[in-house]
C-alpha cells in the first residue's frame, strides 16, 4: 500500500525532505508502527524519530494518535508539537 | 454566519477587518479582535526574526474546524482568521482573531478559545532567529493547559 508521506518542521529538516511516497510492508498497521519502520530507513530516519513521542501525526490533514491504523491513508503527516499563533 | 480564513505571507490590516464584520448590519454589539504581534526578544535573548511554517491544506481546514467548534458554542454573528506565514520581523504582525456577536461575553469567549486552539492545534510551527543560531520553538506547557480549559468546560451531552 503506497502511501505519501509528509514531514514538517524539525522532522523535515531532520529527514531531509518535506514528502515522500512509500510502500511499507504488510504489519506496518498503525502510525506508530509506520514510525518504527521509518526509523529503521536509514541514520537520517533513526534521528528524526528517535523519541516518537515528541512527534504528532495527522492521516489525511486531521490529527490522530500513535495507536491509529494507517489503512487506508492517501497522506500522512509527521511534525513536533504545534506552536503557531 | 460569516466566516472567513486566510493564510497569507501578506501583512493584513485590522482596522478593515473588523468593519467588514460589522459593515451593514445592526445586530452586531461587539467585536472582538486579537492580534499576534513577531517580539523582539524570547526570554530575555533577542530575536531577529522568526520563521512561521504550515502544511498547506490542513492549517486551514483544522482552524475551520474550531470556527465551525466556536460557531456551536456560542452565538456568534462573524468571525474571521488571518494567519501569516514565511520570515516575520519583530513588530510585524503574526495572527489575527475577530469574532462578532451581539454581546461582548460571547465575543470575547471566542476570540479566546480560537486563539488558544490556534496556538495547540493548528500546524504551524515557529523557528525564531537568534545570536546563537536558529532553532524551532518548543512547544509550552501553559499553551496545553490553556487550551485544555475549553474542553473542560464542554457539555457533558458532547
Amino acid at each position: 500500500m503506497s502511501v505519501k508521506l509528509l514531514y514538517f518542521a524539525w522532522v523535515r529538516e531532520r529527514v531531509g525532505k518535506g514528502e515522500e511516497i512509500v510502500d511499507p510492508p504488510a504489519g506496518v498497521a498503525t502510525v506508530a508502527d509506520l514510525m518504527t519502520w521509518l526509523a529503521g530507513r536509514g541514520e537520517e530516519y533513526a534521528f528524526a524519530f528517535e523519541s516518537p513521542k515528541f512527534i504528532r501525526a495527522a492521516i489525511d490533514r486531521t490529527h490522530v494518535r500513535a495507536s491509529a491504523p494507517i489503512a487506508g491513508a492517501k497522506e500522512v503527516a509527521f511534525f513536533p508539537p504545534m506552536t503557531g499563533g | 454566519m460569516p466566516a472567513t480564513v486566510r493564510l497569507q505571507s501578506a501583512d493584513f490590516d485590522v482596522g478593515a477587518e473588523t468593519a467588514l464584520l460589522a459593515r451593514g448590519r445592526t445586530d452586531v454589539g461587539a467585536v472582538v479582535a486579537f492580534m499576534g504581534i513577531c517580539r523582539g526578544d524570547e526570554a530575555g535573548v533577542p530575536v531577529a526574526a522568526m520563521t512561521l511554517e504550515h502544511y498547506p491544506g490542513m492549517a486551514e481546514a483544522e482552524i475551520a474546524r474550531h470556527v465551525a467548534e466556536a460557531e456551536a458554542r456560542w452565538p456568534l454573528l462573524g468571525a474571521t482568521i488571518i494567519h501569516r506565514h514565511g520570515r516575520l520581523l519583530p513588530g510585524d504582525n503574526i495572527v489575527l482573531v475577530v469574532t462578532a456577536a451581539s454581546h461582548r461575553g460571547d465575543a470575547f469567549a471566542a476570540a479566546e478559545f480560537l486563539m488558544d486552539y490556534l496556538k495547540t492545534r493548528a500546524p504551524f510551527w515557529k523557528k525564531v532567529e537568534r545570536p546563537d543560531g536558529a532553532s524551532w520553538v518548543d512547544a509550552k506547557s501553559t499553551d496545553d493547559a490553556a487550551a485544555d480549559r475549553w474542553a473542560e468546560r464542554r457539555p457533558a451531552a458532547e
